[in-house]
């Protein structure tokens, strides 16, 4: 049976990690290349690399970095952040990232997804997008999502000048062949409150590739909803990891004694 | 004691280069070189096919490499050098693959590559993720490994195999999936050992000691 994948998401700025990795056995936390090695250890499914500050004179750092990781780490490693063209993403796919995403550049323009899941496969082509709600029902609950760009400032018009609506463009970069979807909610992202579940639903719903919930996770009942009530196949989290709230296996042994299949042998 | 593993422009290396020169280490199974060059394809005691993408896309470009093709087919058929055949560089091993359009294998393993299509339609293709391995045959590139144990998947075709013999495990997801192939001296698996932790190490180690 598959199982479901928990993914500890670093934000790196040149070369660096954004808010250090609180573990007491790390020489230098501030190196992803460390933290990335000790999630290995600690039993994540996968890993995710976000560079927040890409800007072409640094890509030089992450493709380093991304290659030092490849060295050291046997799981799977998704890198994020200004990535372009395709020729970003080969020279990311080159350097050992197993999945690059999309995010902005998709937005901007779709066909950037289809070029790349054409020459490498849609396997290691994810799509990002931060959605913000737009609409609610009269409980408030959101019953519309839009999509916001560049690090969730700004937000995303069609040629209109109307919102894109979040589940329809994840149907459009599936269709153009993007293998994943990362959502993150930006209404809950750094607020530890939960996942956005109705979001996350209608868009693992409108689509048949996997969809990773990302943004708000602050307990592991968080994880779990994310999962039975959101219907990702993949959570995404940061803090409660970094900071040493719980453990991956913490984590893991939640899920599973909430009836979710996991991966709790490894080494 | 040389292994190539083939470079034909089809995915992330790194990962595979790295993983097999590690176990090699720990093993001693000597020297792992990426490679396009057909002439160290050709006199390689070991072969690695990697492969992501499109089958036909991956079959047009180990055929368009200039007597890449040709060295590849020499020393496994003709000299019967251990093979390990990754993801879609295990499903070229495959008669036919029908993504797309159908096109023609390898022929090493008679089957078909065909979509996966869960019984249960909430499940999501690709198949992505960590999934556990039903061992059906035993062999010895296996040591070690058990029914249970982990592996790392990403794909949405899989092989049919026509010989149950030659299925050597597979996964569930919604049905079975051919996980692990292997006939004489050839040997694939559909997930990636150079993804799979301990599981993946252990059967990479494996494969370089392997003297069938």
């Amino acid at each position: 049976m598959l199982k479901t994948r928990i993914i500890p998401c670093l934000d790196v700025a040149d070369g660096r990690v954004v808010k250090g990795v609180n573990f007491v056995d790390l020489v230098d936390a501030g190196d992803p290349v460390e933290a990335a090695k000790a999630y290995d250890a600690a039993g994540a499914d996968e890993l995710c690399f976000l560079d927040i500050h890409a800007t072409h004179e640094n890509r030089g750092t992450m493709y380093d970095l991304v290659q030092r990781t490849a060295e050291q780490c046997y799981i799977p490693l998704t890198v994020g952040g200004g990535v372009r063209t395709r020729e970003d993403v080969r020279a990311l796919l080159l350097a050992g990232a197993d999945k690059v995403s999309f995010n902005s550049a998709a937005v901007a323009n779709p066909d950037v997804v289809a070029e790349a899941a054409d020459h490498f496969g849609s396997q290691c082509i994810v799509c990002a997008i931060d959605a913000k709600t737009i609409e609610t029902d009269d409980n408030g609950v959101g019953t519309r999502w839009g999509i916001f760009t560049h690090g969730g400032r700004k937000a995303a018009l069609d040629a209109d000048g109307n919102p894109i609506d979040a589940v329809e463009f994840a149907r459009t970069v599936v269709a153009k062949g993007a293998g994943e979807i990362l959502l993150t909610s930006m209404d809950r992202d750094g607020t530890r409150a939960g996942f956005n579940l109705p979001l996350t639903r209608a868009i693992a719903d409108a689509v048949d590739v996997p969809v990773i919930a990302s943004g708000g996770v602050g307990t592991l009942q968080h994880l779990v909803e994310g999962v039975t009530e959101g219907h990702a196949s993949a959570v995404l989290a940061a803090s409660i990891f970094h900071f040493g709230d719980f453990t991956i296996r913490e984590a893991k042994e939640y899920m599973a004694a909430a009836g979710i299949p996991m991966r709790l042998e490894y080494a | 004691m040389l292994t190539a593993i083939i470079d034909y422009e089809s995915g992330n290396l790194h990962s595979a280069e790295k993983a097999f020169q590690r176990m090699a280490r720990e093993v001693g199974g000597g020297t792992v070189v990426v490679t396009a060059d057909a002439d160290v394809v050709a006199r390689a005691d070991r072969v690695v096919l990697p492969g992501d993408g499109a089958f036909p896309a991956c079959s047009a470009a180990l055929r368009g490499h200039s007597g890449l093709f040709d060295a590849l087919v020499e020393a496994v058929e003709t000299r019967g050098r251990p093979f390990l055949g990754i993801c879609v560089g295990m499903q070229l091993m495959a008669t036919w693959g029908r993504e797309y359009e159908d096109t023609e294998g390898l022929d090493w393993i008679g089957g078909e590559v065909v979509r996966i299509t869960p019984f249960d339609p909430a499940l999501k293709v690709p198949h992505m993720g960590w999934n556990d391995l039903v061992i059906d045959h035993p062999h010895p590139v296996l040591d070690g490994i058990e029914t249970g144990d982990h592996a790392y998947f990403v794909h949405s075709y899989q092989m049919r195999v026509t010989n149950p013999d030659e299925r050597l495990a597979h996964v569930d997801y919604g049905g079975e999936v051919t996980a692990i192939i292997g006939r004489g001296t050839m040997l694939g698996t559909q997930f990636h050992p150079e993804k799979s932790q301990q599981t993946g190490l252990r059967l990479i180690g494996n494969f370089l000691r392997w003297r069938p």
